[in-house]
């Protein structure tokens, strides 16, 4: 039995038509709306790369029903650079060498921005706590550390 | 199939009578697992996760309030309550040991999204919320179109991941005593003076990481000053959570409950030992019955020094 219905996400309405109900967000976000920034990999919310915000607050997407998320407000990794300027958190990761292969970056630039916006000037503890979700097998995540305490230097410069 | 969204607790309810065979979706960390490994294959979806009178906790009769004595009253907590919630200062300040047990569960992501409605639904014998909730008698608030009930959190687990949960109905909320330790001695502990109540306990849990991890053997101990008794819930060692009761009974009256002399060592020992023998774990994919028999006494002596060992 396949349903329509409408999704707002990244700021638009988007309908989704002939989808099972039984499909997660994550699946309707990659296969049904070309949005493929989100990263599918656990599927049991793991690992983290499929890291969005509902409503301003991060989950895995792969834990939400879709046809639940109805009249929410849902922001994917696309929404950070919406015309390919990379926001400060996707510039630092690039320049920290954060990045290896690159499959877990879009979750961590998610849970990232998340952390960054509520604790600006988080320690480390507070950092290994927040991306403790993400799960990394590249790069040891020392970078990553490096990344996240280059933008919090910044953004405390830029103020 | 088809998914409904509700919006109010009456709304939800009218969708479960007319949809026999819906499941409730709560938070979704545990059921959508399970649909996206086609574990589950839910006919009807009934999403509560919306719906406004599950959301939030309060204090109700007696305020932990101004005064010389401790007003105990009763903190209920709504079924969609998230863990990341749980967190909440305020909160902690009321009911400690729930704190530091939803701090355990999964990653910010899935603190965020999980419930402890979510968490009484699964009724995982590694639920992380039901060793405090046990300790303390949680009453478990269900209801459904036909009315409402509410029963003892012993009552409403009656297996691993069973429940008395009936068709129809949804889990409201979960109702505990306000246990908290006098105002004059919470006034004299480094916590706060400010003249609240301030709930004494500790949650424990042993896993094989610090973050993202189910529980092999998880120990919530709460200090219960209006009846002076420390009641004990043990997780992950049992089918269902545990009460050590004859330990809660024997170590009780041997506490000074005005903190003013220490803690006698060998009646630390004999505690441990105690809760040790309430416990009847098993072998499995996780870990061992002898190892858990052994860290469950442990994280009992951990648990009420760290109570009473020190004002």
């Amino acid at each position: 039995m396949s349903e329509h219905y409408q999704l707002r996400v990244n700021g638009e309405n988007r309908p989704v038509n002939d989808a099972w109900l039984g499909e997660s967000l994550l699946y309707v976000l990659r296969e049904r709306l070309g949005l493929a920034g989100t990263k599918n990999a656990c599927e049991q919310g793991e690992c983290g790369s499929c890291s969005v915000l509902i409503d301003g607050v991060l989950v895995c997407s792969c834990l939400v029903l879709a046809a639940s998320a109805i009249d929410r407000e849902i922001s994917t990794v696309e929404s950070l650079a919406p015309d390919g300027d990379l926001s400060d958190v996707q510039q630092a990761f690039v320049e920290a060498g954060a990045v290896q292969c690159g499959f877990c970056t879009p979750g961590l630039i998610m849970t990232v921005h998340d952390l960054l916006d509520q604790n600006p000037s988080p320690t480390d503890l507070e950092v290994r706590e927040a991306i403790s979700g993400n799960l990394c097998r590249c790069t040891g995540y020392v970078r990553i550390f490096d990344a996240v305490q280059q933008v919090a230097a910044n953004r405390e410069e830029d103020n | 199939m088809n998914v409904k969204v509700a919006r109010t607790l009456s709304e939800a309810c009218e969708m479960l009578a007319e949809n026999p065979e819906a499941e409730v979706l709560a938070g979704g960390t545990d059921f959508m697992v399970e649909v996206n490994y086609r574990h589950r294959s839910p006919k009807a979806v009934v999403a509560i996760n919306g719906v406004r009178e599950l959301a939030g906790w309060r204090v109700e009769d007696g305020k932990a309030g101004a005064g010389d004595t401790a007003r105990y009253g009763t903190l209920w907590i709504g079924a969609n309550l998230t863990y990341t919630e749980m967190a909440n200062p305020d909160f902690a300040r009321l009911l400690p040991a729930l704190t530091q047990a939803a701090r355990t569960v999964g990653s910010p992501q899935i603190r965020n999204a999980g419930t402890i409605g979510g968490n009484l639904g699964t009724a995982s014998p590694a639920g992380d919320t039901l060793p405090a909730l046990a300790a303390l008698d949680a009453k478990v608030s269900l209801c459904s179109a036909e009315g409402s009930r509410e029963m003892a959190l012993s009552d409403f687990i009656t297996g691993p991941k069973q429940t008395a949960l009936q068709q129809g109905e949804i889990i409201e909320g979960v109702r505990v005593p306000l246990a908290a330790m006098p105002v004059r001695a919470a006034a004299e502990g480094k916590n706060e003076g400010n003249g609240s109540a301030i709930g004494r306990g500790e949650f424990l849990k042993v896993g094989t990481r610090n973050a993202m991890v189910i529980s092999v053997a998880g120990l919530a101990l709460i200090a219960r000053h209006d009846i002076q008794r420390v009641c004990v819930g043990l997780g992950s060692v049992a089918a269902v959570p545990v009460r050590p009761t004859e330990a809660e009974e024997w170590i009780s009256p041997r506490l000074d409950w005005q903190q003013r002399s220490p803690l006698d060592p060998s009646d630390v020992e004999t505690f441990g030992d105690m809760v040790a023998q309430a416990a009847s774990p098993i072998d499995d994919h996780r870990s061992t019955a002898v190892y858990r028999s052994h860290a469950i006494g442990v994280m009992a002596k951990r648990a009420l020094v760290r109570t009473f060992g020190s004002n």
